[in-house]
């Protein structure tokens, strides 16, 4: 019996913690003293593990970037590796602080499922794959074909709409993981791949002979990925939107790793000063160290350093800027001011 | 006066309640049950508090919502613009479709490898035993991807393995057939074989009778088998063979035409009734091992010639060792059968419990209907051989 109450007893109390968990997460971390944070399970260049079994990539710099926000030291983070089946319910659940997972922002994950996007940090489209050999150039042209589909993305519901639009017909090979797919598309199980534009150039990068595959020009959606938190705490979902308008903005400005130590004593530009704490008292506004913003930039550096780190053309990955380049560049990047 | 004394020491009284061991355990058991109740109220509570207090949404509307997503086996008509609910249902077909096949192969697998790990001859037992060893001490999940990369590793669906004059197809897409497509008067062949088959069931339990009766024995096998192929065949025939073939072409991408049984299905069809199939060996060894030779003896004593013996004396007794534990082995293949969502078979969890958990976000809701679901598959597989049992064993004057 008293171990029945005993369960019962701790049953109560893990329940009801996870309730207060849901307002204060900025303390509950720096009461802890690490960042947990949700990454996907590997797609090359937005998030992978390095040689020394080390989480890198476009994705975890922003948590990294979020956690030199915070602690003032970027390598402060715990990840946790999530499918796209687990993501929602481990940030639901308080499993982690914040998703960093190449998820798209849609209208019903943000408003129905108790998260809170926090910005865009690459502006995807869904694309399609296929052998140069089948001798076609638009997915038009793909009726009676069978693709391959990373299942639970928002990628087979694109694909059902883009396929009853023009009134063709396919045979859809759902698949669980990107190298699954991979392997299937490989075996030439199916006669192309679909996936976000940016994880087709990723995945290509990868075959024996890139040349062979070509990408076809149609992109079928629009698919801004970006990071995200749980609903109801608006401090916290502020630090991380900051962490990463940070990142844009200093690119904007002209801010990078090697030229911030030189800027943070002062300059002429008054939004540098501004960010970077030595002009007007922002960190006190948001909770954070004065040095929040020199952290950032100095620790994982601006969007274009990252971008060119991790998915730029000198990569493997190799992609352009394109819609990612900033608005000032003719790209859609453009983060409100400092001020 | 003297009614009532005699229930004096029976009578209750609250004390009672932790004094006599009857008593007191009654009261153990309404406190335990007790705090059941209020654990699962506490528990169903605290979650509905807590989805508010997030800002999610509950309940099972979302099965009416459209599914916008296209499943590729399916058994009944569906789309992207019909309902999650209907998803949920093509693949619970799907699930069954597996699941039965399932059964059947592995029971006619096992039982083969089970009666040949006794044969005489020492290669093959030997060979039986080894399959037996291996197949069922490796993970079923890895035997699946072993089928699926097996049939990856096939030619592609351009270079596909043709056999019967270019009728049958074989490539890492699939295994694809003639597709049967009935004109018009075929409806009467189906017919003509359901009448066959209750003839033979009336005419079984005729000469069951007349053997009781008079002891003259038919040959009920052979004439039941003859009966029910023989009339069909007629009837086709006599209706002007109303059935043609679709036989598949290759078209642009993929052999279009004629019934396709995809990778993924055969992949784990093939895995888990060969899995299943080691396990039921065991069994059915087992069950035949467990009737004692002085069965034998005594059914060749009363002049009962070897396969009468096997047939009427030994097999019925095997079968009651045998049932308990096969039950328990179609079972283990049904909920098995979840992880079709390795190879991305489209089962019940691939759609309710993948997709459109994902898309709707009603993980909680969609994971009880699951559960809910492989719960009445077993408890309605248990019943099924609960009555089979029931009908197969001793009968205890």
């Amino acid at each position: 019996m008293k171990k029945v109450i005993g369960v019962l007893a701790a049953a109560a109390s893990v329940t009801v913690l996870s309730v207060g968990a849901t307002a204060g997460t900025l303390d509950d971390i720096r009461a802890k003293g690490f960042l947990q944070c949700g990454v996907s399970t590997g797609v090359p260049g937005f998030g992978f593990t390095d040689d020394a079994g080390n989480w890198q990539g476009f994705d975890p710099a922003v948590c990294q970037a979020v956690a030199a926000a915070v602690f003032g030291d970027s390598s402060k983070v715990k990840y946790t590796p999530t499918t796209g089946k687990t993501r929602f319910e481990a940030l639901k659940s308080g499993e982690i602080d914040m998703l960093a997972r190449n998820t798209t922002w849609t209208f019903s994950r943000d408003v129905d499922l108790g998260l809170t996007f926090v910005g865009v940090n690459y502006y995807d489209g869904q694309g399609f794959i296929g052998r140069k050999s089948l001798g076609i150039s638009s997915a038009k042209e793909l009726d009676g074909a069978s693709i391959c589909i990373q299942t639970g993305t928002t990628t087979e519901l694109n694909l059902a709409d883009y396929f009853r639009i023009n009134g063709i017909s396919y045979e859809p090979v759902p698949i669980e993981t990107n190298e699954e797919a991979r392997t299937n598309y490989v075996a030439d199980r199916c006669d192309v791949y679909t996936t976000d534009a940016s994880g087709l150039a990723a995945t290509r990068s990868t075959f024996e002979d890139p040349d062979a595959h070509v990408i076809f020009p149609e992109i079928i959606s629009k698919e801004p990925l970006g990071p995200l938190v749980r609903q109801g705490d608006d401090q916290w979902a502020d630090v991380v939107r900051w962490t990463l308008n940070v990142m844009i903005n200093a690119e904007e400005y002209g801010v990078s790793s090697a030229n911030v130590d030189e800027l943070r004593g002062g300059s002429d530009n008054p939004e540098i000063n501004r960010m970077l704490g030595s002009e007007g008292n922002l960190n006190e506004m948001i909770g954070l160290d004065k040095d929040w913003a020199y952290n950032i930039i100095k620790q994982v550096g601006n969007y274009g350093e990252v971008f060119e780190r991790f998915l730029g053309v000198n990569t493997p990955i190799g992609l352009e800027r394109g819609l990612n380049a900033l608005y000032t560049d003719g790209g859609l990047l453009y983060a409100p001011p400092m001020r | 006066m003297s009614l009532a004394e005699a229930h004096a020491g029976s009578g209750f009284t609250i004390s009672k309640l932790w004094t006599e061991k009857r008593y007191r355990s009654v009261l153990f058991q309404l406190i335990a049950l007790a705090l059941l109740v209020a654990l699962v109220f506490f528990i169903v509570n605290n979650t509905i508090a807590n989805l508010q207090a997030l800002g999610v949404s509950y309940g099972f509307g979302f099965l009416s919502q459209p599914a916008n997503y296209d499943i590729n086996q399916r058994l009944i008509e569906y789309d992207s613009t019909m309902t999650h609910g209907r998803a949920a249902i093509v693949g619970l077909l799907n699930t069954l479709l597996v699941a039965v096949s399932g059964i059947i192969l592995a029971t006619l697998l096992g039982f083969t490898f089970g009666v040949l790990r006794l044969s005489n001859n020492w290669v093959v037992s030997r060979l039986v035993y080894v399959f037996v060893e291996v197949t069922r001490n490796v993970p079923v999940l890895l035997q699946i991807l072993l089928w699926h990369g097996t049939i990856l590793n096939l030619p592609t669906v351009k270079n596909a393995f043709s056999f019967f004059s270019q009728t049958f197809f074989l490539s890492n897409r699939g295994l694809t057939v003639p597709g049967p497509v009935p004109e018009p008067g075929f409806q009467v062949v189906p017919i003509v074989f359901l009448a066959a088959v209750i003839g033979a069931i009336v005419f079984t339990r005729w000469a069951k009778r007349v053997q009781d009766e008079t002891g003259r024995v038919y040959p009920v096998f052979l004439i039941n088998i003859v009966g029910i192929i023989g009339l069909t065949v007629l009837a086709f025939l006599v209706t002007g063979k109303p059935l043609s073939w679709e036989i598949a072409e290759m078209g642009r991408f993929n052999l279009s035409g004629g019934v396709t049984l995809r990778p993924e299905f055969i992949a784990l069809w093939l895995a888990l009734s060969f899995y299943t199939a080691a396990f039921i060996a065991e069994v059915v060894r087992a069950g035949i091992q467990s009737v004692s030779r002085g069965q034998t003896e005594a059914a060749y004593s009363l002049g009962l010639r070897p396969g009468r013996t096997t047939r009427m004396v030994i097999i019925p007794q095997a079968m009651r060792v045998i049932v308990p534990p096969l039950t328990s082995q179609y079972l283990n293949l049904t909920k098995n059968s979840s992880l079709a969502i390795a190879i991305g078979y489209m089962d019940i969890t691939a759609t309710l419990g993948g997709i459109t958990l994902n898309q709707t976000g009603q993980a909680m809701e969609a994971v009880m209907l699951l559960m809910a679901v492989y719960l009445s598959f077993s408890l309605f597989t248990s019943l099924f051989m609960n009555w089979y049992n029931h009908r197969t064993k001793l009968v205890e004057r």
